[in-house]
């Protein structure tokens, strides 16, 4: 029921991949940890990837932003990428696909750095 | 005269668990009153955000307050209420977090995705204590699954 949560580097990008439900409780304190552990490693360039994500709650959706904000305070930048489709609608109705730099692909969101 | 509805109801403790435990309740009511599972999605995640805020804003976290998770299943729609023992909140202050001032924001985007997923929603503030959030989900023909039409499962019942 929680994420799964496992980190790469790909082209000095670090890429977070997600699996499971972004939710209320373990899984968004486990985001939480990540991205400050990755910040306090001087990792600036992250990239989230959703693709096996099927669930956000509004608190999963609260730590996406803390971690948006996080990061850019710190001088990096974290870009979404592979979202799915519930993930992509939530983003849509909160009107969150403004406030994130969002990727259809791994790739093009890693290039996007350079 | 209407037909009483059918109804269900459980008392939660002010726990995470909780939250899991009712919006796997509710995708199952759900379910079995027809709702495709895109409605199922919809309706479960409804009640998730309604349970957060019973426990984090309502009861505050504390485990010796009771959560109320009530179903009425009537012949055209689904009602569902969350109780909470909290002071209860204005609906109509609760401020739209697609606004440019709240985007930022970490939370409040709990009460606005109720709002999109459901037909109603209302809040009633208990004159002895405790709070309560009632959705209203109708059935329509382009909402349900292949269980079948609601007086088809009504004469099932």
């Amino acid at each position: 029921m929680s994420v799964k949560i496992d980190k790469r580097e790909v082209g000095g990008v670090t890429v977070v991949d997600l699996s499971g439900r972004l939710t209320l409780g373990d899984a968004s304190a486990q985001l939480r940890q990540t991205l400050h552990e990755l910040l306090d490693q001087g990792k600036k360039k992250i990239v989230l990837n959703l693709g096996q994500v099927g669930y956000i709650d509004s608190s999963g959706l609260g730590e996406l932003v803390s971690g948006f904000t996080t990061v850019k305070n710190k001088g990096g930048m974290l870009k979404l990428a592979n979202l799915t489709d519930k993930v992509n609608d939530l983003l849509t109705i909160t009107k969150l696909y403004t406030v994130f730099e969002i990727h259809n692909d791994e790739n093009t969101a890693v290039q996007s750095f350079s | 005269m209407d037909k009483p509805p059918r109804r269900v109801e459980l008392t939660l403790e002010s726990r995470i668990e909780s939250v899991d435990l009712g919006e796997e309740l509710t995708r199952s009511v759900a379910g079995s009153v027809g709702f495709d599972e895109g409605e199922q999605y919809k309706i479960s995640m409804a009640v998730r955000e309604c349970l957060i805020n019973a426990l984090e804003h309502g009861n505050r976290g504390d485990r010796r307050k009771p959560i109320g998770l009530h179903f009425a299943l009537h012949p055209d729609r689904l009602e569902v209420e969350v109780h909470d023992q909290g002071p209860g909140f204005n609906l109509a202050a609760v401020p739209d977090p697609r606004q440019d001032e709240h985007l930022l924001k970490t939370s409040g985007r709990g009460l606005f995705l109720v709002r999109c997923f459901v037909d109603e929603l209302a809040v009633k503030c208990g004159c002895n204590g405790g709070a309560s959030v009632k959705l209203t989900k109708r059935y329509s023909s382009n909402n349900r699954g292949s269980v079948g039409s609601n007086s088809e499962k009504e004469k099932r019942s």
